[in-house]
């Protein structure tokens, strides 16, 4: 009882500094900030996500959107919707930014080896997918086909415009983009993603459908790989619910008896099915 | 072998109580316990033995709470207090970092307070139960909370059986009372008659060590069976009962009832219950910054699943509807606590019950939930 008191152990709440290197305007709300990596042990699995936090301002939940053959940078691709994102997205090259992470479990590019993969995205649900991309093609004799069906608002709210355009010109890859409102000078498809599904050829027993966007498109778009055969448990999507911590310790991302920052973000559709058509889980 | 060992069970009388405080004052033990504030019994800082909230009586009820004397200077009166020990393991509000940037460079200064060895004195079967909960949430899992563990390490725990639980107390259906059986450093049941004593356990080297230290005398038989007799009397005093069999299925199958918007109706989505719950553990980090910009604090506060900016993401909130906000709360702790943490959510002490203002008792709305699915079922296969 004399022995020396219990010492505070490192904290998972404390961020480490890290700095951002590069900043990108993706589109008129959308940028891709690089940040060097905490440590030069730092790596990620695509569909993790870490903790951002902006001094003085607070911390938000972002997605890990680059390449996680090369995490000799952070990449996370920010859409500036409230006052903290806002603040995120005005940092400048050499601006202190404070990092946790990475956190949650991932997309299962292990398991969808050998298969066909096909991704399904809405709107700034592309940035937690695009690390999905960048491995496949990184191992492309491991998988069979890549197939990204993507939906935007519209023509000026498409990311990583040049990549889509080089990752169409790929063998075994096909990248089909709809938007709500095409406007005047719009050539290409009009309407909500799912309606992508009809323009494409699934054999059900070797997909993998990788799913993220809002709740009610990927809802959709796991009926639509439901009546395409596909098994739910072969069907994924990454949820979204507020996040404090990252650590499964604060409770705010509770989603029936998941913690989605833990547990999560990416789930099956069988595990999730009894509670995404509920309402207010 | 057996004789050389400190004893593990000793008697001590009423009148020497002041030789425990003695005891672990002298080995540095800040002791928290019951006494009497704003006419509740609290937990804080006792300095000395006549501080006990002695010579009171609780009176429970749905929404009710009063403290009136009673003729018995019984030492250890209140069932659960108002405060759960979790504000000593895990404040309220704790102020974790402060940040300056200065041309770009940023310095992280850890402001946690330092850990104190302190003795929670009173703590009941019920509360026992409720810190192994939160020792699993804070300290079962890959990420740890530092604070809580320091905490946690320094702390004694002195637990005494419960032989009077209140009107809405249910340990006894949650499996965590009245009478404790693991997880004390020291245990103490209060016996009154004929002679006020404590029969005192060991339930640690911890307890043994300060049993040891105490003047106590080896039990008789008459204190086993005084001490027996006590435990089935309390049994005896529940009015509330929760049928815990396939619980967590009945509440899960209620997910969409039509019966939270009954609940909805009287709640005032006010968090008493979550602020009282001593398994609640929700927090929020908040952020300030001084007027120069220079420097900012990173906060640790209480939250609760009832605030309408608790489930706040991009384009809304979540769970805008109280009933909703309700079914996640009582939800959690009957259900999928279940799953996350391989225990029950909730321990039965009923503070939830006699704090909440509009009287919301959540043994009712169990078992008002629990009949709907069962109907609902009977209903199904005919």
């Amino acid at each position: 009882m004399l022995a020396e008191m219990p010492v505070i152990s490192r904290d998972p709440m404390q961020p480490a500094g890290c700095r951002v290197t590069h900043v990108k305007k993706e589109t008129h709300d959308t940028w891709t900030l690089d940040v060097t990596p905490p440590d030069k042990h730092w790596r990620f699995q695509p569909g993790q996500f870490s903790m951002l936090y902006v001094f003085g301002v607070g911390e938000l939940p972002i997605s890990i959107s680059g390449d996680p053959q090369h995490p000799s940078k952070q990449t996370y691709t920010v859409r500036a919707v409230g006052m903290a994102t806002r603040r995120l997205v005005s940092l400048k090259p050499k601006d202190w930014l404070g990092v946790r992470g990475p956190f949650g479990n991932g997309w299962p590019v292990e398991q969808a080896r050998g298969k066909d993969v096909v991704l399904v995205a809405g709107g700034i649900g592309l940035a937690p997918l695009r690390p999905v991309i960048y491995h496949i093609l990184a191992h492309r004799a491991d998988y069979g086909r890549l197939i990204l069906l993507y939906g935007a608002r519209s023509p000026r709210d498409i990311i990583y415009t040049a990549e889509l355009k080089a990752w169409a010109k790929l063998p075994q890859t096909e990248i089909l983009t709809t938007v709500d409102y095409g406007g005047l000078s719009w050539r290409g498809n009009v309407g909500v993603v799912t309606s992508l599904f009809r323009r494409i050829a699934l054999n059900p027993l070797r997909t993998v459908g990788m799913i993220c966007g809002p709740e009610i498109m990927m809802s959709y778009a796991a009926r639509e790989f439901e009546q395409k055969g596909v098994s739910r448990h072969d069907i994924y999507l990454s949820m979204e619910r507020n996040m404090k911590c990252g650590i499964g310790l604060c409770g705010h991302c509770q989603h029936g008896p998941n913690f989605v920052c833990k547990d999560g973000p990416v789930f099956t559709y069988s595990s999730l099915e009894r509670w995404i058509y509920k309402r207010e889980i | 072998m057996r004789a050389s060992s400190p004893p593990r069970e000793g008697v001590l009388p009423r009148s020497r109580l002041s030789a425990l405080f003695q005891a672990l004052q002298e080995w540095g033990y800040e002791i928290i316990g019951p006494q009497i504030r704003d006419q509740a019994i609290v937990y804080d800082v006792l300095d000395r033995a006549e501080d006990l909230a002695a010579g009171y009586r609780e009176e429970h009820a749905p929404g009710r709470y009063r403290l009136t004397p009673r003729a018995q200077q019984k030492v250890f009166a209140s069932t659960a207090s108002i405060h759960a020990w979790k504000r000593f393991l895990y404040p309220p509000e704790i102020k974790l970092y402060q940040i300056s940037l200065n041309s770009s460079q940023a310095q992280i200064e850890s402001l946690a307070t330092p850990v104190r060895k302190r003795a929670f004195l009173g703590v009941r079967p019920c509360d026992l139960h409720a810190i192994a909960v939160q020792d699993r949430i804070f300290t079962g899992g890959v990420y740890r909370d530092p604070y809580y563990e320091a905490n946690r390490a320094a702390t004694l725990l002195i637990a005494v059986n419960c032989d009077e639980p209140g009107a809405t107390c249910f340990c006894g259906s949650m499996g965590s009372g009245p009478s404790a059986t693991h997880g004390f450093d020291l245990l103490l049941t209060e016996i009154l008659e004929p002679e006020h004593r404590f029969l005192i356990e060991s339930g640690s080297a911890a307890g043994e060590a300060i049993l040891s230290r105490l003047p106590v005398t080896p039990p008789q038989e008459e204190d086993r069976t005084a001490a027996q007799d006590l435990h089935r009397q309390a049994c005896q005093k529940f009015q509330r009962f929760v049928d815990t069999n396939e619980l967590r299925e009945l509440m899960y199958a209620q997910a969409e009832s039509e019966h939270w918007e009954k609940v909805a109706r009287r709640c005032f989505a006010c968090a008493n219950c979550t602020q009282v719950c001593p398994t609640c553990f929700c927090v929020n980090f908040e952020d300030s910054s001084d007027v120069s910009g220079a420097t900012a604090q990173r906060w640790r506060r209480w939250d609760s699943c009832f605030h309408l900016s608790f489930s706040y993401i991009h384009g809304g909130s979540v769970r805008t509807s109280v009933g909703a906000r309700y079914r996640q709360w009582i939800t959690h702790k009957l259900a999928s606590w279940w799953d996350q943490f391989g225990t029950s959510g909730c321990v039965g002490c009923g503070r939830c019950v006699t704090w909440c203002p509009a009287a919301i008792d959540i043994t009712a709305e169990a078992k008002a939930l629990g009949t709907l699915t069962r109907s609902e079922r009977a209903h199904a296969s005919t």
